[in-house]
């Protein structure tokens, strides 16, 4: 994927692998603000799809932030992990947990969730990294696995098992003192953060969350990354030790899944361990390969994608689609309705399972490709005219 | 009841929300409905109204769920005025019109809670949010109950429970917007308690198979409570995961505990699965200390029972409804689901249907959506003709009380839906407690106090239909 020429001007550096020539650099910010306002905007312009509401959009920034950590450790240095999952778990784990025993505010709450993410990564990490390939994949699934098993087995007391840990009135809260009536919201110093609040604290949260994977991307740190995932071995003849820096990437990776964790926790103060399933490690490796390894926004976007199938289409039943297809003449509408029907409501999985077929045959690099694919093309267009 | 006033912090909420969308400088657009409305989703002049149906699609309850929601889609016709009516024709006493709700057409959204509380409460809130229900109904599970309804506390919008048989669902604190028609796991213990003892004696001892979440838990103590009343003796407790697939690691040692009673705390799927199962290992052909070794699953359904086939002859449990009993609503409500479907409804289908009528009916009472006002209005309701004979929905934990009907499995089915014999009809009386006496002390750590769990517990195996006896491979 990495084709982008080194050092020209119109270079696409937000998936190129170059070092950053101030000409990129610029076009990094100019690009930075474009998706931070795009991010704050979505509210709006999701409206016309049906999906902006605080629940969904809330949902695109917290995996978003999830893909964006996953990318680091897989389209960026080439580790497949299979076990994201875990982390995620993990920090709502700990979120819920700092609402029960300390506080509502959600500082304290992200705060544990990145640690606990970062500490759990640094744990697995050090001992799958001693491998590389499928069998560092496998060892990831196991250990993600063997999280989530353990949560609802030997684990129940700190996870409550398939009941999922819930806010309970009796909490003690050390740092709020005694709750009134009815269980109280989360809040960041007073304002509650559920809704589009919620929403607004996951949107800045991801905003800074892609500035700092765009800063690892650019940073020599992140060029020895990229070197790793290009050939690890050669690395390791020059005398170059790639173990913390895979590491290294492997915690930041596993910090990133804890703050989308926690953030699940700040929206929503409920954590279940199905979020550690191996469905959900899985469902992350779709969203980065959707939208597009290796690329800063790609992982975004197919985490977009996902969700909005997720929530969306699994939502279509009959009435929606008779009411959609009622200005056909009768048999034609019950035609249609039956014609979509498969794809649509519980069927969703199957729908998006033949975008993902289509776009991993069609576009290797994920959206992003289609994406650069049409830009290159309209380049080329503009330059025939003026040229 | 001060526990329940959450006005204030609504408000607080708003305008919490207000603040930081103005201080981020946001259309105002987003906010709007939130100060023109005075409560939730009100559907103001709207012609229609819009229900939210949140049922198992998927998961070891999925066919629960797709029994929910025929009769909920029922409920909806009847209350929209087509069809033959259905129970709205033997609700006493009813304000029902048939023509919608308050006037208004009654229109319908549908969710899959995939038996998680994960995503039930994702596909409510997509509900509330974006489809804008006034009220919603359903699930199979009472882990995604007990999470849904607390979702439905904070978001202002009434809860009726579908199938939810845990004491936990009415039992525990802030269930304002949540009520619940179908009987518990405490009512199912009093009623069997006589029948079993009836049957097997007073000198028995007990193995538990336990669905390991808050159902499974507190049918297991509630179960535990009425046996050990009857002098039986519990040898075991042992919790399996949900939606497990493969029972026979769990069985097998139940063959060689002493026991002679096996009370599986299993539904939908997963009851199936053990129950088969177990009659597959020999249990019910076996002699243990001297008697006849018994199965109990204390609850029951027809949909498990047509699942489990002739392994359910002559076994013993309890259930909310059956489709063979006699009384006038029960005719009424066979006779439209089975001219709209073709078959008899299940015990799910019937309380998700009463509750879309009742909370119809309580609108109409009220005059007005305002759930306060709804809410009032269902609170003490004293009804009958919905199948259970007369009921009355307790003001002080949102509970129903009506009889309870031990079935056993029929040995002679006339057709293949004749799978439940009714054994006895417990009275109102025998099931009614204190609302005081399954409010447990909030726990402080709710996780922490929980007993330890026995050993032997399996590793929940990596997808639905993992191979048997993963472990002792190990």
């Amino acid at each position: 994927m990495s084709t982008a020429t080194i050092g020209s001007p119109s270079d696409r550096s937000a998936r190129s692998p170059t070092i950053a020539g101030s000409a990129s650099n610029r076009a990094d910010h100019v690009k930075f603000l474009i998706f931070a306002a795009a991010v704050l905007t979505m509210p709006i312009w999701l409206s016309p799809v049906g999906a902006a509401y605080p629940d969904l959009v809330q949902k695109f920034a917290i995996y978003g932030i999830f893909a964006i950590g996953f990318n680091i450790l897989f389209g960026l240095t080439g580790y497949l992990s299979f076990g994201h999952a875990a982390f995620l778990g993990v920090g709502s784990y700990a979120a819920v947990w700092s609402f029960k025993l300390l506080t509502m505010n959600i500082v304290p709450a992200m705060l544990f969730g990145v640690l606990a993410g970062g500490v759990f990564a640094l744990l697995i990490g050090y001992v799958s990294l001693r491998r590389s390939g499928i069998y560092f994949s496998i060892l990831t699934l196991a250990f993600a696995q063997m999280s989530y098993n353990l949560a609802y087995s030997v684990l129940t007391p700190i996870t409550n098992g398939e009941t999922g840990l819930q806010l309970a009135h009796g909490d003690p809260r050390v740092l709020d003192g005694p709750a009134g009536a009815g269980l109280p919201s989360t809040n960041l110093f007073g304002v509650e953060t559920v809704g589009y609040s919620g929403f607004y604290v996951c949107a800045v949260a991801l905003i800074l969350a892609y500035y700092l994977a765009l800063r690892i991307t650019r940073s020599p740190f992140g060029m020895t990354l990229r070197a790793i995932k290009s050939n690890q071995n050669r690395m390791n003849y020059t005398g170059f030790n790639t173990r913390p820096y895979t590491l290294a990437a492997f915690v930041i990776s596993g910090m990133y899944a804890g703050l989308a964790g926690s953030l699940m926790a700040v929206v929503d103060p409920l954590a279940g361990a199905e979020r550690m399933q191996w469905t959900a490690s899985g469902e992350v490796v779709l969203m980065t390969i959707l939208g597009g390894s290796g690329t800063l926004l790609g992982p975004v976007l197919g985490a977009g994608i996902i969700k909005y199938f997720e929530n969306i289409f699994s939502a279509f039943n009959d009435q929606v689609l008779s009411r959609m297809f009622d200005f056909l003449p009768a048999g034609l509408g019950d035609l249609m309705v039956d014609l979509v029907q498969p794809f649509v409501g519980d069927g969703w999985h199957l729908t998006l399972g033949v975008l993902f077929m289509l776009i991993v045959i069609f576009l290797p690099g994920g959206v992003m490709e289609g994406v650069s694919r049409v830009a290159g093309r309209l380049r080329r267009v503009r330059s025939d005219r003026t040229g | 009841m001060t526990i329940f006033d959450r006005t204030v912090n609504r408000r607080r909420l708003l305008q919490g929300g207000a603040a930081v969308t103005a201080g981020l400088a946001a259309p105002n657009l987003l906010i709007r409905g939130a100060w023109a409305e005075e409560f939730r989703n009100n559907p103001g002049n709207a012609k229609s109204v819009k229900f939210g149906f949140n049922v198992p699609q998927t998961g070891a309850y999925a066919d629960e769920g797709a029994d929910e929601l025929r009769a909920y889609q029922l409920a909806v016709k009847h209350l929209n005025g087509e069809g033959d009516g259905g129970m709205m024709n033997t609700l006493k006493p009813s304000s029902l019109k048939g023509n919608g709700v308050l006037g208004k057409k009654v229109e319908y959204v549908t969710g899959d809670t995939q038996t998680k509380s994960d995503a039930a409460r994702a596909s409510a809130k997509r509900m509330i949010e974006k489809d804008g229900v006034i009220m919603f109904s359903g699930g199979s599970s009472s882990g995604v109950a007990v999470a849904v309804q607390s979702l439905a506390q904070e978001m202002g919008v009434v809860f009726m429970c579908g199938l939810t048989h845990s004491n936990d669902t009415t039992g525990k604190d802030r269930k304002r917007y949540g009520f619940r028609h179908f009987f518990n796991a405490y009512m199912s213990g009093a009623a069997l308690g006589p029948v079993l003892k009836e049957e097997m004696g007073t000198d028995r001892k007990a193995y538990h198979l336990t669905a390991d979440y808050t159902w499974g838990w507190t049918q297991e103590e509630s179960i535990k409570n009425t046996t050990e009343g009857l002098g039986w003796q519990t040898v075991k407790a042992v919790r399996t995961p949900l939606g497990a697939g493969d029972f026979s690691q769990y069985i097998t040692p139940v063959l060689n505990s002493g026991a002679d009673v096996l009370i599986l705390n299993h539904y939908g799927k997963d009851m199936v699965n053990s129950l088969t199962q177990a009659v597959q290992f020999g249990l019910r052909d076996k002699q243990v200390n001297g008697k006849n070794f018994e199965i109990v699953v204390p609850l029951y359904s027809r949909l498990m029972a047509q699942g489990a086939g002739e392994n359910v002859n002559g076994i013993l449990g309890t259930t909310n409804w059956h489709w063979s009993l006699s009384d006038e609503g029960s005719q009424a409500f066979v006779k439209s689901f089975g001219q709209e479907y073709g078959f008899p409804p299940s015990q799910a289908a019937h309380t998700c249907y009463v509750q879309a009528l009742l909370y119809a009916n309580a609108c109409e009472m009220a005059g007005t959506f305002y759930p306060p006002e709804v809410i009032k209005a269902l609170e003490g309701f004293e009804f009958d003709g919905m199948g259970n004979g007369p009921t009355l929905y307790r003001a002080e934990d949102h509970q129903c009380f009506k009889k309870v009907l031990v079935v056993r499995g029929n040995d002679k089915p006339t057709n293949q839906f004749d799978l439940l014999k009714v054994v006895k009809e417990v009275p109102r009386e025998a099931v009614t407690y204190d609302h005081t006496t399954l409010r447990r002390r909030a726990r402080p750590l709710q996780g922490l106090s929980r007993p330890r769990r026995v050993p032997g517990r399996a590793v929940r195996s990596f997808g639905p239909a993992a191979p048997a006896g993963v472990r002792r491979t190990h």
